[in-house]
């Protein structure tokens, strides 16, 4: 039993019937319901009809509830991605100093956090060539959001036109059009040439009012972007920042963002988390000139009265609690020990495991869509393009109904829409790529 | 108590723990890629380090850290308390770990859960319906106005411009507000620490779209005309927002939908102890009223006849205010916590934390001026300056309270025990507190002396800006 005195109370409140009487008694109450000061009309007597388990049985009844999802091998992307997360992360990030801590508004007793957080920081600012990295947003949807208030700001006189590409994750795009209602920014869409932004119709539609020029690297059909130098471009000669949206594996292969002008890089970490349904976390990035109007928590180094190097988070003044209405973002609790994870990690890959964990998503894409394109009834890559971990193939049946057949044998994959089916591998599901072919084999003919 | 931190120091001269970056950093050149070159970048330089390495360096970080598990963390308003080891393995199981595109037949029992713990918190609340998509409490409030927006739009009174903020509310309040596209009226307090009912009629008109409140307050205080102010600012056509930062006071004693509020986020990285970690992750879910049921974020869970879980879309849905469903492992830790309690488990829970508060601040030297509080107090530290006494306070190994805030009371130290703390434990902290109190602005002025760090230059962290490692190298 794990009951401790309070068989009939939370587990987790130490005092003994004897401790509670005397504290009871040394603040002058007869009983705890005369602590609580509220008026009879608003005081709630009922019950709320949830009972107390024990620990053994609340994991039971989670393992049993959740042991009702499917066990299916998955080929799904589109922004979340499955990467084998090593044990030393969870190990290490388990460690309950950093675990049940909260943000460190006392560094001198909080340094270890700090310091995670500063290197994962500059983990950051290796990748994306930029100066400037937060210690972290919640996801990549919201970090757009964030991105698109930070342009308001900057370019706030200029005008409110934010273009994004028509084949954007249509979460990320409900997300952002929340994060700008509150603006006169307006969200519009760029069309796409074969996976890939159309450079002809941007150049169209890019002008003196817009602000903000999205593009994403690898895109949602998991194409590389090939002339984002000229996307960069383009933003620029308009005096729109250019936002680029993207994942720390991508990072470790792909054109670096400063080396294409990127003003502002957001995205999913992909690294760190096992998949969630979701939960991850989100990256920002940006240039030195912009470090004031950042979103979200920055930590920096300075020195201690000692003399020594020591680390404390830094801009408070930009931050909800000090600027209330006028602070450049609402964020306070965000996804840290996320970053923590993601930064162990990365460096237990190190560089050379980056770049080939990287390689792999292109290697493995390019090696599973040609075994796709070798079956009767398939034909992949739909889009002319390099790939990364993920590619749309053509199906002569129903794509739906192929999704659901290749459900039934135990993998999960996308729907595109009528005729067109998305495929996602990784390090993580690399080992099952000849199952899945041989499946979708007979199930597409 | 005595109380010293680990300090790891390869070098006197220079700082404490070296950075990965100078423990060993290699470059990795990306020359035989299987893309063109003009797609990749030409190198990769980041930390090199063996496993047993990264073990130690993160391992020394650890022990340069403060935690719940280290000892008392009665740091206001943020409940940091006691976070189960269980909720961690079930939120670690794999049947845990999928993709959110998986189609719903084959996540029934991740939509069973999500389900059950809308269903538990729409109870605690005494709310209607409840969304589990924000993934932090400022993402509820601002979820909270998306709702608040789409209402008055729907109503026909979408030029409402204006959010009632009081003074002593949380920060976030006024931000979440001001992201919504609102002007903010800021609600002075009154002279008992609570909403002045003259200052609110004042501030209330058909602009007003919602006050945002905080119940009890952030001085502790638990508001008493809650039900005078629901009816006033209803009678003017708003809505009135619950800020469920302190809910933890409340759990099963009273309920913000009994108490006429409409909307309400609710902290269960607070309330139902999912672990801080560091600053996040959290979660933000948010209940409401059945009038606004349909503008909730898409998509909702919902049982169907046939005893399964379906995704849906609410008729008139603000959309969506997370990528996916949310912070997922967050949220399983605070069912397991929910159901490890149950009712007479949350109920004792505020007791307790109500009780904790009660008797460390009857206990301590400085003055509480407000009263009477339930699960936190705020001290004043009358001549001395709160930041010092807080330094001062990491010394006796003690987190301390959040300082200088609300600024209704001078040298401000807002102080949460939660309900984690024994008697014992309890004196220690008034032991703190009363040595601290006892001693001269020199000793303040000298600490910290026994934390990794000492006293840190914060003018000189933001004027000489160094955010990253090459930042140092430079």
């Amino acid at each position: 039993m794990t009951g401790h005195h309070t068989a009939a109370g939370s587990p987790f409140a130490p005092h003994t019937p004897e401790e509670t009487e005397a504290m009871l008694s040394a603040v002058g109450a007869d009983d705890e319901a005369d602590l609580f000061d509220i008026p009879d009309s608003v005081r709630f007597d009922g019950e709320f009809g949830i009972e107390a388990r024990s620990e053994r049985a609340v994991r039971r009844e989670l393992r049993e509830t959740l042991g009702e999802n499917d066990d299916l091998t998955e080929f799904l992307g589109r922004g979340h991605y499955d990467h084998y997360v090593p044990s030393i992360v969870d190990h290490l990030s388990l460690r309950s100093e950093f675990l049940t801590s909260y943000t460190q508004y006392q560094p001198e007793i909080t340094q270890g956090f700090l310091q995670a957080l500063f290197e994962y920081q500059s983990m950051l600012v290796e990748l994306t060539g930029l100066e400037i990295a937060n210690c972290s947003m919640y996801d990549a949807a919201t970090a757009l959001g964030e991105a698109a208030t930070l342009a308001d700001r900057v370019r706030a006189t200029s005008g409110h036109r934010v273009l994004v590409p028509e084949l954007l994750r249509e979460e990320r795009r409900d997300v952002l059009e929340n994060y700008v209602a509150g603006t006169d920014l307006v969200v519009e869409t760029v069309p796409e040439d074969d996976g890939n932004v159309d450079l002809d119709a941007l150049a169209d539609r890019v002008d003196a009012e817009t602000v903000m020029v999205y593009a994403e690297n690898p895109t949602v059909r998991g194409t590389i972007e090939e002339r984002l130098a000229e996307i960069g471009d383009l933003a620029d000669a308009n005096d729109a920042l250019f936002v680029l949206g993207t994942d720390l594996v991508a990072l470790g292969l792909l054109q670096r963002p400063a080396d294409v002008d990127a003003d502002v890089v957001v995205g999913d970490a992909s690294l760190g988390l096992p998949t969630s349904y979701g939960m991850g976390m989100g990256l920002f990035a940006t240039r030195e000139e912009y470090v004031r109007q950042v979103p979200g928590r920055l930590v920096g180094a300075s020195d201690d009265e000692a003399g020594r190097r020591a680390y404390t988070l830094t801009l408070q003044t930009r931050e909800q609690h000090i600027r209330r209405e006028r602070a450049t973002s609402n964020i306070c609790t965000n996804q840290a020990w996320v970053a923590l994870r993601t930064a162990i990690h990365v460096a237990s890959l190190g560089p050379s495991g980056l770049v080939d964990l990287a390689e792999t998503c292109v290697t493995e894409a390019r090696d599973l869509a040609e075994a796709v394109d070798a079956i009767d009834g398939v034909r992949a890559p739909v889009h002319d393009r390099h790939h990364f971990r993920e590619f749309v193939a053509h199906t002569d049946q129903p794509a739906p109904a192929v999704a659901a057949d290749l459900e039934a044998e135990g993998y999960a994959v996308h729907a595109v829409d009528d005729h067109e089916l998305q495929f996602c591998v990784t390090d993580a599901n690399a080992g099952s790529t000849d199952e899945l072919v041989a499946a979708l084999t007979e199930v597409a003919r | 108590m005595r109380f010293d931190q680990a300090r790891w120091s390869d070098d006197e001269s220079e700082g404490y723990e070296p950075l990965l970056s100078e423990k060993d950093a290699t470059e990795a050149t990306v020359d035989d890629s299987p893309l063109p070159d003009d797609l990749t970048r030409d190198s990769v330089e980041l930390p090199e380090l063996s496993e047993p390495e990264l073990a130690r360096h993160y391992t020394r970080l650890s022990e340069m850290n403060y935690g719940v598990e280290s000892g008392p963390y009665p740091l206001g308003s943020c409940t940091m308390k006691y976070n189960p080891k269980f909720t961690e393995d079930v939120a670690a199981l794999p049947d845990a770990a999928v993709h959110p595109d998986r189609s719903e037949g084959t996540v029934q029992g991740s939509l069973e859960l999500l389900h059950g713990l809308q269903d538990y918190l729409a109870r605690i609340g005494g709310m209607d319906a409840v969304t589990l998509q924000p993934p932090a409490g400022a993402a509820g409030e601002f979820t909270g106005i998306l709702l608040a927006q789409a209402y008055h739009e729907a109503n026909g009174e979408g030029s409402r411009h204006e959010v009632i903020v009081p003074e002593s509310a949380h920060g976030t309040n006024f931000a979440s507000a001001a992201l919504g596209g609102y002007d903010v009226v800021s609600l002075p307090g009154g002279d008992d620490g609570r909403v002045d009912l003259d200052a609110l009629e004042a501030a209330l008109s058909e602009d007003t779209a919602a006050l945002m409140l905080t119940n009890p307050n952030t001085l502790g205080l638990f508001e008493r005309d809650i039900e005078q102010i629901a009816e006033m600012v209803h009678d003017v056509g708003g809505l009135l927002y619950y800020d469920g930062a302190n809910l933890n006071a409340l759990l099963g004693r009273a309920r913000p939908g009994d108490m006429g509020f409409d909307i309400m986020h609710y902290n269960v990285h607070k309330t139902f102890a999912t672990p801080h970690g560091g600053g996040g992750p959290g979660a933000g879910p948010v209940g409401v009223v059945s009038d606004l049921e349909p503008f909730l974020p898409t998509p909702r869970v919902r049982e169907t006849e046939d005893d399964t879980y379906e995704l849906f879309e609410p008729d008139e849905t603000v959309g969506k205010v997370h990528g996916y469903q949310g912070n997922w492992l967050v949220l399983v830790k605070a069912y397991a916590y929910i159901a490890r309690l149950g009712d007479p488990g949350l109920r004792d829970a505020s007791a307790k934390a109500v009780l904790n508060a009660n008797y460390l601040g009857e206990q301590i030297d400085y003055e509480v001026p407000y009263g009477p509080y339930h699960h936190e107090f705020v001290a004043s530290a009358g001549d001395q300056d709160a930041a010092d006494v807080a330094k001062r306070m990491l010394d006796y190994g003690v987190h301390p309270p959040t300082t200088k805030w609300p600024e209704i009371v001078p040298e401000a130290l807002m102080t949460e025990p939660t309900e984690i703390e024994n008697r014992e434990t309890l004196d220690q902290l008034a032991a703190a507190f009363d040595a601290v109190a006892s001693e001269d602005d020199d000793a303040l002025d000298a600490a910290p002396e026994r934390t990794a760090a000492r006293r840190i230059d914060q003018t000189s962290a933001a004027r000489n800006l160094r955010l990253s490692w090459q930042s140092i190298e430079e």
